[in-house]
């Protein structure tokens, strides 16, 4: 028997989207990173070639957090006091991006300032030559406050810049534009919010070619299913031809994951949760992976094991089966 | 494939003699399109029509189950390719694997803790669904004493593998009256396989790399009377792995193939080690395996995957909610303040368990929330504080507390003023954002 296998062609495709700048574009990068470009379901190989395969950021902050599980802390170790050596150390356990979320405070309590985001920023782009995401603490006016002169700071680097949200992206996507940087795009777990906010973006005058999306993922126990199925419609629909849905998707899993009680508290819980650090890292890793399956481009992770184990599955996903 | 209400009219007798109490052929034809009607509830249907529509109404995926003394694990009945669509319905079951290899009291030793296995979440009870027993010795005397100490720990559903029949047999003698699955017919074996399979009355798995193979197998299966049958397409790498089990589950629910019409198994238990086996599982989990077979049993592990098989078998369309209203955590006084959270049941449960846990005594107001999370439901509308202070009056709950003072969740800490004008009488506080720090927060902040 001979089975003929149905092969979806679509009608659209993904945009290539690439972050970062070397020398010659216009930055100081040593190596850029691109997704997108797909034209089928994620490793559907036998249909169409992955033009370029999912990446893994490592999530750093501009000083030691407050909140970080003690499990991160203990990795990390004395790094975390410095962004700079936070950024070279993650380059070396295979970070292919930073992604750096602003504190919204210094140690010791005051309201974070420009001055210091703009010098982390510089400390991490001269520690590393990878490309960098900045997201903002999540509150609109400080975001606004710290990323605009670090978007000013870094013209011509193509940095993503965050976090837009629709009730807060005018400043940033203005500063993104005047400064031939990128954005990345969240809206709550529902496709409709996520076209609409493109939309709103790409009104102002930013080129699709330019926005990353994040259409909230939540973690594995805690919502993934809601991310799961948001990012499988949203990349099928980019594969049916709707434009505002056809960004590369760009998902903060260490966030997500590292904030469940199951990866940031170690005692007096459940004795069928098992080792802690090892439930953690399963608990990062299978929310990436479980993504990475739906269509997310860039995962942004945050312990180094994962992203060891995350990177492996990928080089295994990429590779086109002998018998496609 | 399922036919359409006109499909099926063309193959009634076009009388309108009304015996199956409709007043035509055409309107009892549309009740049996969806369902809501027997075939049988017409007595003039010709035998050829009849086979027709018994064919059409088979489901893609056939419904698989394995059987023991007080258990079932059933697999198939898919009906689409993305849970959005409509949902997933039968969670893959996961088997954790012994050799005959093992002595008794090895075997014993994994799967105690297995057997005893049981972890809470959101209020359901997740728990290994069985095992499977692999002859690395090919003995059947050994294989026969594996399978007893097997039983002898558990009496959940038995995957039986090996490829000799021989060894098979010996397995099953132990098993009588069971459905154990039995692994496995290949091109070399499957007339002496098929042939056990249906004197046991045993679903049979059919194992080969290649699709065409198994479609062969199954379609020879098939005439040969087994029809209980599972596949196995035997690449274990992610990336074929994952493209042939959407293949097959696409063949099986697009084109309607019937020879793929089958649940599949997955095997991370062949993975090189432990971090791998559980992201393979993972990928099984939402990628259409049916049955799942694991080596290592670690509670970390497994706990993760039996909360992602939960999550993604969750029905799409109803979002999992609890009933709103007011709930008393370590029995609380009127003096003890009000915690706000949504009526989305992961939410309610982070937040109650948090709460017990920390011993603090509280009233927890489940707001009308649409089933979301906090975040979402407040970007959706479904979560503001009009609705909060009105679920406050609804459920009478002033009558219940003298102190007044009311927790906001952190994540829409924006509602404290509105809040505080809907309900002027009250003292409006804002909480953490994330369940896990409410006990911090109960001891230090209020
Ligand atoms: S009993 Fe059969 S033949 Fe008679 S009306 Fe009903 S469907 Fe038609």
């Amino acid at each position: 028997m001979s089975i003929e296998i149905p092969k979806d062609s679509w009608p659209g495709e993904v945009r290539t989207i690439t972050i970062g700048a070397t020398a010659e574009e216009g930055g100081t990068r040593t190596s850029t990173v691109t997704v997108g470009g797909e034209k089928t379901l994620p490793f559907m190989h036998f249909e169409s070639p992955m033009p370029y395969r999912p990446v893994v950021a490592i999530e750093i902050k501009d000083r030691k957090p407050d909140d970080w599980s003690q499990l991160l802390n203990e990795t990390w170790g004395e790094v975390m006091e410095n962004p700079g050596l936070w950024a070279k150390a993650a380059e070396e356990v295979g970070a292919e991006i930073i992604q750096l979320s602003l504190s919204l405070t210094d140690k010791d309590g005051n309201r974070n300032t420009a001055e210091a985001a703009v010098s982390a920023v510089k400390n991490i782009l001269e520690n590393t030559g990878l490309p960098i995401m900045v997201y903002g603490p999540g509150q609109a006016e400080i975001d606004n406050e710290l990323i605009v002169p670090i978007s000013d700071a870094t013209k011509g680097e193509r940095v993503v810049l965050g976090i837009c949200e629709d009730k807060n992206y005018r400043t940033i996507v203005a500063s993104a534009l005047a400064n031939d940087h990128l954005v990345t795009a969240r809206a709550p777990m529902d496709v409709n919010l996520s076209k609409q906010l493109n939309i709103l973006i790409q009104d102002m005058g930013l080129s699709l070619d330019r926005v990353l999306m994040d259409p909230t993922t939540g973690a594995l126990g805690y919502g993934i299913e809601y991310g799961f199925s948001v990012m499988e419609r949203l990349r099928l629909a980019a594969l049916q031809g709707d434009a505002m849905t056809q960004l590369p998707m760009a998902v903060t899993v260490g966030f997500e994951a590292w904030k469940t009680k199951e990866a940031k508290v170690g005692v007096d819980v459940p004795k069928t949760w098992g080792d802690w650090l090892e439930r953690s890292i399963t608990w990062e890793t299978l929310t990436a992976i479980s993504l990475i399956e739906t269509g997310a481009d860039i995962v942004s992770l945050r312990h180094p094991e994962s992203v060891k184990r995350v990177r492996a599955a990928i080089e295994e996903l990429i590779a086109v089966p002998a018998i496609a | 494939m399922a036919l359409s209400g006109i499909e099926i009219y063309k193959l009634l007798p076009k009388t309108n003699c009304k015996d199956c109490e409709f007043p035509t052929c055409l309107a009892f034809a549309m009740k049996l399109a969806t369902k809501q009607v027997e075939l049988s509830a017409c007595p003039h249907v010709s035998e050829e029509s009849q086979s027709l529509l018994a064919a059409s109404s088979e489901p893609p995926i056939r419904l698989v189950s394995l059987k023991s003394d007080g258990y079932e694990v059933k697999a198939g009945n898919e009906v689409v390719l993305f849970r959005h669509e409509k949902t997933f319905y039968n969670m893959p079951g996961l088997f954790i694997r012994v050799t005959d290899e093992m002595t008794s009291e090895q075997i014993q030793k994994k799967l105690k803790p297995a057997e005893e296995y049981l972890v809470n979440y959101v209020g359901i009870d997740l728990a290994v669904d069985g095992y499977a027993i692999e002859s690395t010795s090919n003995d059947p005397t050994k294989f026969k004493s594996a399978v007893e100490s097997v039983r002898s720990v558990s009496k959940k559903p038995i995957v039986l593998i090996c490829k000799d029949p021989k060894v098979i047999r010996a397995g099953l003698d132990v098993l009588e009256g069971e459905s154990p699955l039995i692994y496995a017919a290949d091109e070399s074996n499957w007339e002496e396989m098929g042939e056990i399979a249906k004197n046991a009355n045993a679903p049979l798995v059919v194992s080969s790399p290649n699709i065409d193979s198994i479609a062969e197998i199954t379609e020879k299966l098939k005439d040969f009377g087994v029809l209980n049958l599972v596949l196995d397409p035997a690449n274990r790498d992610l990336s074929t792995s994952l493209m042939q089990f959407t293949q097959i589950r696409r063949l099986a629910i697009k084109k309607d193939f019937r020879p793929l019409g089958y649940p599949v198994i997955a095997f991370p238990c062949h993975a090189p080690s432990p971090e791998t086996e559980s992201i393979q599982a993972a990928q099984a989990i939402t990628k259409y395996a049916g049955f799942i077979v694991l080596e290592t049993f670690s509670p970390e592990a497994l706990y993760a995957l039996l909360v992602l098989r939960q999550n993604i078998y969750t029905d799409p369309q109803k979002p999992i909610q609890v009933q709103p209203g007011i709930y008393e955590i370590n029995d609380p006084k009127p003096e003890d303040p009000v915690l706000v959270t949504t009526n989305f049941s992961i939410t309610y449960f982070s937040v109650a368990n948090e709460v017990e846990g920390s011993g603090q005594p509280a009233w927890l107001l489940v707001s009308e929330a649409e089933g979301m999370s906090v975040l979402t439901a407040w970007a959706a509308g479904n979560f503001d504080a009009e609705r909060i202070a009105k679920d406050v009056k609804r459920f009478e709950i002033a009558d219940k507390v003298t102190n007044k003072q009311i927790v906001l969740p952190g994540h829409v800490s924006v509602l404290s003023g509105e809040l505080e004008e809907e309900l002027p009488d009250w003292d409006v506080r804002v909480g953490p954002r994330e369940a896990v720090d409410l006990p911090a927060f109960l001891k230090q902040a209020l």
